[in-house]
C-alpha cells in the first residue's frame, strides 16, 4: 500500500491544476458529455484535446492528442476536473470509438473518429429491441444485402439521443440461418437516411430520455459495416464492456453523498436539522460506509489497471453495487424530506431542483439498464464464482 | 500509487493462512473448544514460532515491528479458520495500550513477554464503549474496585488491561488477590469473554491514559479493526463453503448452484463482501499512515463488516439448507464467530453514532 504519487505524477497534477486555473472559466456549465453539443461545448472540447485532457490516447492522425495510455494520468485528469467543477473532456462515444479503433478499417477510422471526438458528429446506439433485452443476441431487426446496399427493416428501443444524433451504430441480423450469436452484423449509418422514424419514449421521470426507432427499407452502403459479416456480436461485446465500466463510478457516489449530507444539515423539522434525527443519521452512516468501501474498491481497481492486471471480482461488482447505492442515497433524501420529498417539476418549495426524486427514478432505470441487476448476478455467479449456467430451455 | 498488498504482505498472508488451514482444522477447533483451551495449544505455539504474537510490537521489544495491515491479515486468517486463540486482545489491543500509554519499564517488562507468547493479556474496555450490567470500576490509591464485563480473553489471560470509569487503563495481574473471574458463556466458544470482579485489586496504571483518551481510543479502534478483519475472513469461508456446496449438492437432477435463486444468493454474498476487503485494508493502512482518518475508518470497518458478515452468515447457512443448521457440518462455528465479532466493542448502531459524532454531525 502506497497511496502517494511519484514526482512525475505530482508534476502532471500541477500541470492539470495550472491549466484549469487559467482556462477553467471557459468550461460550459453542466456535465454534458459526448452527446449533443453546442459551439461553446465544442470549443471547450477542442481546447482540451490540444492540451491532452480529452481524446488523450487517440492517435493524432484521427484527431486525438496521441499520448500513450496511462491509467493514472487519466485518473488525475478526472479528479482535478471534478474538483474544479469543470466539464470533463471526452473521447467521443465511449462505446463506439474504442470499437472503431480496434476493428474499424483505416477509411472508417479516418471518416468517423475525428468528427466524433470533436463533437461535430454525434451517435446513438441501436442494440436493444422490444423483444430482445437481456437476451440481446435474439435481436430480429434484419438487413438484407441488395446490390451495393444493406436494406434494413425492424425496430430498436432505448435509443438515447436518437432525436439529435447524426449517426447510429446498430446491430442487425444479416444471417437468419446462422446460430443467433453468429448471425449479427454491426452497421453504422446516418440518422437522416430515409426510412428512419424516431419516436420519443417518455420514462417515469416525465422526460423523453430515450426513443423508439423504426426502420423501414432503410438503405445503407454496403461498406458501412464494422468487422466482418456475421461477427457483429463480437464487435459489439467490446463496446458493452466499455459501457458497463462507467456506471457506478465512485467519484460520483462521493459527490452525491456530499449533497446528501448538505441537505440533511440544512433541512429541518421544527427547527431541528434532519441529520440530528437518529433514524436518518443511522441510515446516513450506513451509506457512508458503503461509499467509502466503494472508494477503496475503486482504488484497488485503479491500482490493478496501472499494473495491467485484471482486477477480477472487484470490477464485476461496481455496476451492481454502485447503482444500488446511488438509489439508496436518493431514497434517504426523499424519506428525510417527508412531504417535501415528493414535490416535483416546478412546484413551489421544491428542493435541489427536484433532483432527488428524479435521481431516485433515474437510478432505478440504471439498475435495470446496461445489464439488469439479475443479469449482473448471473455473470458474477457464473464467471467469478464458477457456478454452472441454467440448463437451456428446450422448446 | 499502489492500493494492493505488497509481495511481503502476500507471503505473510499465504504462510499464515496455509499454516492455519493445515493445523487449525475443524477437529482441532472442536477439541480446543471442548476443553476450553485457547492458549499454549499447538496452534498458538506454532503462531508464536512464526512471530505472530509480536506482529505489531517493535523489534526493540522482541517483536517483528510490522503494521496494522499485517495484523489485519493475521486476524483475517484466524477468522477464516475460526481459530481459538487470544490474538486480538493479547497481540493487538494490549500492545497498543502499553505502547501508547505505558512507561518505559512497563514496555520493557510486558512487550517482550507478549511477543514471546510467555504472557497472555486480556482486555476489559467494554464499559468505555457502553456500560451494561455494572456500576463501573473505581480507581483509588493504586487499587481497582468494581466489575468489568465482557473482558476479551479474560479467562485465558495471565494479565489484564482494565479501563476504569474515567477511561484510564491499568495493568492487573489476573491471578492476584482481589481479582475474581467468571466465564461468560457466549454463542461463540472459540473465544472466551469474562466477567472480572475487582476488590481492591492492585493496579499498575498506564499513566499515558490519564487526562488523555487517545490511547484508550486507539486501543478500542484497533480492536474493532481486528474484529472487522476477523469477520472478513470468517465471511470469506462461509461464501467459499456455500459456493462449493451449491456446485455439489443435487436436487431435481441439477446441482443447486444452477438455479438462479441459489446462484444469486452466492453472487450477492460475494458482491457485498468484495469491497469490504478494500475497506479493511484501507482502514488498517490508515492507522500507521493516515492517522487523521483512522478513527472514522475503524468505526466504519467494524460496523459495515458486522452488517455484511451477518448477511453472509445467514445467507450461507440458507444455501446449505438443512445441513447448514446441523452441528455435523460445523458451519455454525463461523456463523457464531461473526455473531460475537458483531457485538464486541460496540454493535453497529452504537459505533455509527460514534462515527457521526466524530465528524461533528
Amino acid at each position: 500500500m502506497d497511496l502517494a504519487y511519484s514526482a512525475e505524477y505530482d508534476d502532471f497534477r500541477s500541470e492539470v491544476q495550472q491549466f484549469l486555473k487559467e482556462h477553467g472559466h471557459k468550461s460550459p456549465k453542466g456535465r454534458m458529455g459526448w452527446g449533443k453539443t453546442d459551439d461553446e461545448g465544442r470549443s471547450w472540447q477542442q481546447l482540451l484535446i490540444e492540451h491532452g485532457y480529452a481524446a488523450r490516447t487517440i492517435p493524432k492522425e484521427y484527431g486525438g492528442y496521441g499520448a500513450e495510455a496511462d491509467v493514472l494520468k487519466n485518473h488525475i485528469i478526472a479528479e482535478e476536473f471534478v474538483k474544479a467543477k469543470a466539464r470533463p473532456g471526452h473521447s467521443g462515444d465511449p462505446r463506439l470509438v474504442p470499437t472503431l479503433l480496434e476493428l474499424g478499417t483505416e477509411a472508417q477510422k479516418k471518416a468517423y473518429i475525428g468528427p466524433t471526438i470533436s463533437g461535430e458528429m454525434t451517435w446513438c446506439q441501436g442494440y436493444s429491441e422490444p423483444g430482445s433485452g437481456s437476451d440481446l443476441a435474439s435481436l430480429s431487426t434484419k438487413a438484407v444485402l441488395e446490390g451495393d446496399e444493406w436494406v434494413i427493416n425492424g425496430q430498436k428501443i432505448w435509443t438515447s439521443g436518437a432525436q439529435y444524433a447524426d449517426m447510429i451504430f446498430c446491430l442487425v441480423r444479416t444471417e437468419p440461418d446462422a446460430p443467433k450469436h453468429q448471425g449479427i452484423s454491426y452497421l453504422v449509418f446516418k440518422m437522416d437516411t430515409p426510412g428512419i422514424e424516431v419516436r420519443p419514449l417518455v420514462t417515469m421521470t416525465g422526460e423523453a430520455i430515450f426513443n423508439e426507432t423504426f426502420y423501414t427499407d432503410v438503405r445503407v452502403p454496403k461498406d458501412q459495416i464494422i468487422g466482418a459479416r456475421g461477427e457483429g456480436w463480437f464487435v459489439a461485446n467490446a463496446t458493452l464492456k466499455h459501457e458497463r465500466g462507467s456506471l457506478g463510478d465512485p467519484n460520483q457516489l462521493e459527490t452525491r453523498f456530499g449533497a446528501l449530507v448538505k441537505m440533511l444539515k440544512s433541512e429541518k423539522i421544527d427547527g431541528k436539522p434532519l441529520i440530528k434525527y437518529p433514524a436518518y443519521r443511522d441510515r446516513l452512516l450506513q451509506l457512508q460506509a458503503r461509499v467509502l468501501s466503494m472508494k477503496c474498491n475503486g482504488m484497488r481497481i485503479l491500482s490493478a489497471s496501472i499494473k495491467d492486471q485484471e482486477p477480477g471480482l472487484c470490477r464485476w461488482i461496481v455496476k451492481l453495487l454502485g447503482c444500488e447505492l446511488n438509489h439508496q442515497m436518493a431514497a434517504l433524501a426523499i424519506d428525510a424530506m417527508g412531504e417535501l420529498g415528493v414535490l416535483y417539476e416546478d412546484s413551489p418549495y421544491l428542493r435541489d431542483y427536484g433532483m432527488w426524486q428524479r435521481n431516485y427514478m433515474l437510478d432505478l432505470g440504471l439498475i435495470i439498464g446496461g445489464g439488469t441487476a439479475q443479469i449482473q448476478k448471473n455473470m458474477i455467479g457464473e464467471r467469478a464464482l464458477g457456478l454452472p449456467k441454467e440448463p437451456k430451455y428446450k422448446d | 500509487m499502489e492500493f494492493a498488498l505488497s509481495e511481503e504482505q502476500r507471503l505473510l498472508q499465504d504462510s499464515v493462512t496455509r499454516y492455519l488451514e493445515s493445523q487449525c482444522t475443524l477437529d482441532h477447533v472442536r477439541a480446543a473448544v471442548e476443553n476450553e483451551v485457547t492458549k499454549h495449544t499447538e496452534v498458538w505455539n506454532g503462531l508464536s514460532d512464526m512471530g505472530i504474537h509480536g506482529i505489531i510490537i517493535p523489534e526493540d521489544f522482541g517483536g517483528v515491528g510490522l503494521g496494522f495491515l499485517e495484523a489485519a491479515l493475521i486476524a483475517e486468517a484466524l477468522g477464516r479458520t475460526v481459530a481459538p486463540v487470544p490474538f486480538i486482545a493479547s497481540c493487538v489491543m494490549a500492545p497498543v495500550a502499553i505502547l501508547a500509554a505505558g512507561n518505559a519499564s512497563q514496555k520493557d517488562i510486558w512487550l517482550p513477554k507478549i511477543a514471546s507468547g510467555e504472557t497472555v493479556f486480556g482486555v476489559g474496555v467494554s464499559e468505555q464503549v457502553g456500560r451494561r450490567e455494572t456500576n463501573g470500576i473505581q480507581f483509588s490509591d493504586g487499587k481497582l474496585t468494581g466489575k468489568a464485563m465482557f473482558v476479551l480473553e479474560g479467562m485465558s489471560a495471565d494479565m489484564l488491561i482494565i479501563a476504569d470509569d474515567k477511561g484510564v487503563m491499568h495493568i492487573v495481574d489476573a491471578n492476584a488477590k482481589g481479582v475474581t473471574r467468571r466465564n461468560l458463556k457466549t454463542i461463540d466458544k472459540t473465544r472466551a469473554v469474562a466477567e472480572v470482579v475487582l476488590e481492591n485489586a492492585a493496579a499498575d496504571t498506564l499513566s499515558g491514559s490519564q487526562n488523555n483518551t487517545e490511547a484508550l481510543l486507539k486501543t478500542i479502534d484497533t480492536g474493532r479493526l481486528m474484529l472487522a478483519a476477523d469477520t472478513l475472513g470468517a465471511s470469506e469461508v462461509m461464501i467459499e463453503k456455500a459456493v462449493a456446496y451449491a456446485k455439489e449438492r443435487k436436487q431435481f437432477n441439477r446441482v443447486i448452484g444452477s438455479f438462479q435463486a441459489v446462484k444469486h444468493m452466492c453472487a450477492e454474498m460475494a458482491t457485498e463482501l468484495e469491497p469490504c476487503r478494500s475497506l479493511v485494508w484501507y482502514a488498517a493502512h490508515s492507522v500507521n499512515h493516515i492517522p487523521d482518518e483512522s478513527r472514522l475508518l475503524a468505526c466504519h470497518a467494524k460496523a459495515h463488516l458486522s452488517e455484511i458478515g451477518r448477511f453472509v452468515a445467514k445467507t450461507s447457512t440458507e444455501v446449505h439448507g438443512g445441513m447448514g443448521f446441523t452441528d455435523l457440518l460445523g458451519l455454525h462455528y463461523w456463523f457464531k464467530r461473526i455473531g460475537l465479532d458483531r457485538q464486541l466493542l460496540g454493535a453497529p448502531e452504537l459505533i455509527r453514532e460514534e462515527a457521526a459524532v466524530a465528524q461533528g454531525w
